[in-house]
């Protein structure tokens, strides 16, 4: 069953066109990777789908509900969380402040309260200690190393408990060992019920970890599949993901 | 959640120093602090220094009010002198056709010129935040200067240039400053109040999370447009309050000393010296920088030399500290902090080395086919230079 759903989606910047007509399905409780080249247009479509940016045509549908063209923060609300290709944090708050700000409260008087709630913290911090930086709660983010801040944006995700999680470029700058750490932390989150959505460049990293690899190509969907069948597609391997490694496969 | 094996993340773990001082130090500090004003008009009840009292408190509101809005947000505003009109013309035409008596009644129509200026601030607010960075301070600015037209052009409401005269109340002259300076401190505290209310509310946390990074913030649920203008009303009531209690100080209103373009440089100075987006910035700069002004301005001020004092001093502030007096004062008081503890887990480590030295000589004489001896823990103690600093 499709949790998310992107219908002959347009996006254009002058005349460059970003994306051409894309549609794709995501599947509910899947480790969706989506691939392609640069300028293939995968980031443009995180950007359609969260509300970063308006689609000049087509439709994008989640659980059903018709989201397309609405606002980053509603998005959000309805349970579609995204990183970024370039880590983005909030420097100057401390770890824990930065999780905070992603917990969700209905209605403006629940605003007005303390961001220091008892429940709110202990969830922050188990979210801290699944990802390894419960030492660090209390430290001024801008202050951790980029791979730290990546897992701090993917913790801050997590603790809203969206039910699709869009990951752009999560292996880009990470070292092995910590890149291990995160696919098991998307393994585990994945077997609760979250749904992922990963642009990723490296193959290895896509094809070890995703259930159902989706290929982009010049603004439209190409194929998609499980990993060995994209990885085998010779249209793929030689328009995508290049001699190399077709020569490694 | 299910917590999995937890990979090192490559650096260490430093131990936690906090970056304020603590809780009980910052509560006497405010409290001596308050009670030093309190008793002020009572230790210098000299007119000539009540009166310096006075516009010092009515900038301590203002640059609160500022601070709630631009500090938080990181929306820099120099077109608050704006609502610091509205406030003074509010009361001034309340006031007069309201006929309400000159003293102390007159502050009575202070919430009303905070509320006036609030729901005034929610209309331009919404147009003005619809931009960022320069073109949002370029839009303050011109908000600004279109009210300050309008007050000299809306000449049957305003009285144009000619301004607005308004009746002293009759206490005697060696009283008349205390009721101002009093009413500028409740307003004081309240503004303190609410600036605290916001940094520690939820919302507040996404006022400051839109400062780093107003798109990221979007994107975890914060509602900016609405945040960053709930913020601009609030900040706006505090700078129509400090105008409010500006009129009936001076017994006039004009267009050009009510929507004063300097009156937002003299505010964001002050916030800046203190410290922008914290506290105690706003409040520090306003104490000593306001009185400092005046001071100079009564020595040098026939030539426009206090002028130049004052920018010197400016200039030798943000030079000497650069992110405000009160962010400094923290980080130096962090470092002290960081230093003791250095020293005192050097001072741990150097015996147990001792005692480990010691241990390994013997074993070795008693068993010279042993391995090497292994680092010894208590190293491990000692943080390594700069590694547990963060900059903030």
């Amino acid at each position: 069953m499709s949790i998310l759903q992107v219908s002959d989606v347009r996006k254009s910047y002058g005349g460059i066109q970003a994306l051409a007509g894309c549609t794709m399905t995501f599947e509910e409780g899947a480790i969706n990777g989506l691939i392609g080249p640069n300028g293939s247009g995968k980031t443009t479509l995180f950007n359609v789908i969260s509300g970063y940016e308006t689609a000049d045509a087509g439709q994008v549908t989640l659980r059903g509900k018709d989201i397309t063209n609405a606002r980053a923060d509603q998005v959000f609300a309805l349970g579609l969380g995204r990183t970024f290709q370039i880590t983005r944090i909030f420097p100057r708050l401390t770890v824990l402040e930065n999780l905070h700000v992603a917990t969700q409260r209905r209605g403006f008087a629940a605003q007005l309260r303390s961001w220091k709630s008892a429940a709110e913290r202990s969830r922050a911090m188990e979210v801290l200690e699944f990802v390894g930086l419960t030492p660090l709660a209390e430290e001024p983010a801008g202050g951790l190393s980029y791979g730290q801040q990546k897992l701090l944006e993917f913790a801050f995700i997590t603790v809203a408990r969206p039910s699709v999680m869009l990951l752009d470029e999560p292996a880009g700058g990470v070292n092995p060992t910590l890149l291990r750490g995160l696919a098991d932390r998307i393994r585990a989150l994945n077997k609760e019920g979250i749904t992922f959505v990963i642009v990723e460049h490296d193959m290895e990293f896509v094809m070890g970890l995703c259930d159902r690899v989706l290929v982009m190509h010049q603004g439209c969907a190409l194929t998609a599949g499980a990993p060995e069948e994209v990885r085998a597609n010779p249209d793929v391997l030689e328009a995508y993901l290049g001699s190399d490694m077709r020569e490694a496969g | 959640m299910t917590a999995i094996d937890v990979t090192p993340t490559g650096a260490a773990a430093p131990e936690h120093i906090p970056y304020e001082p603590p809780r009980q130090i910052r509560w006497t500090g405010t409290g001596l602090l308050l009670v030093f004003l309190a008793v002020f008009p009572l230790l210098f009840p000299n007119p000539a220094v009540t009166s310096i009292a006075v516009i010092t408190m009515i900038f301590l509101v203002a640059a609160i009010g500022w601070n709630i809005f631009s500090g938080y947000s990181g929306y820099i505003s120099i077109g608050h002198a704006a609502y610091y009109g509205i406030g003074q013309y509010t009361v001034a035409l309340l006031a007069m056709h309201a006929k309400v008596p000159a003293g102390w009644d007159t502050f009575g129509l202070l919430p009303v010129a905070g509320l006036v200026c609030a729901v005034a601030a929610v209309p331009i607010g919404y147009v003005v935040l619809r931009v960022r960075r320069h073109t949002f301070i370029i839009l303050t600015v011109a908000v600004m200067f279109i009210l300050q037209l309008l007050a000299f052009n809306l000449v049957s409401w305003t009285n144009g240039s000619g301004g607005l005269e308004m009746s002293f109340p009759t206490w005697q002259g060696s009283y008349f400053n205390e009721p101002f300076y009093y009413v500028g401190l409740v307003a004081a505290v309240v503004a303190c109040a609410a600036s605290w209310w916001v940094r520690r509310s939820k919302y507040g946390l996404g006022l400051l999370s839109i400062r780093d990074d107003e798109d990221r913030a979007r994107g975890l649920g914060i509602n900016a447009a609405r945040t960053k203008l709930i913020a601009y009303a609030i900040s706006a009531f505090f700078v129509g309050v400090a105008g409010g209690l500006y009129a009936p100080f001076i017994g006039s209103v004009y267009p050009q000393f009510g929507f004063d373009p300097t009156f937002d440089l003299a505010v964001a100075v002050l916030v800046f010296v203190g410290g922008i987006g914290t506290l105690s910035g706003p409040v520090i700069g306003a104490l000593l920088l306001i009185p400092l002004q005046q001071y100079f301005y009564l020595q040098f001020g026939n030539a426009n030399l206090y002028l130049i004092a004052y920018g010197v001093l400016f200039i030798l502030i943000l030079r000497l500290l650069p992110a405000g007096i009160a962010p400094s004062v923290t980080q130096l008081w962090r470092r002290v902090l960081v230093a003791r503890r250095r020293a005192a887990a050097r001072s741990r480590a150097v015996p147990a080395l001792a005692v480990q030295s010691s241990a390994v000589q013997s074993s070795a004489v008693q068993s010279p086919a042993a391995g090497p001896p292994e680092a010894p823990p208590a190293t491990a103690a000692v943080p390594q230079a700069g590694g547990d600093e963060v900059a903030r």
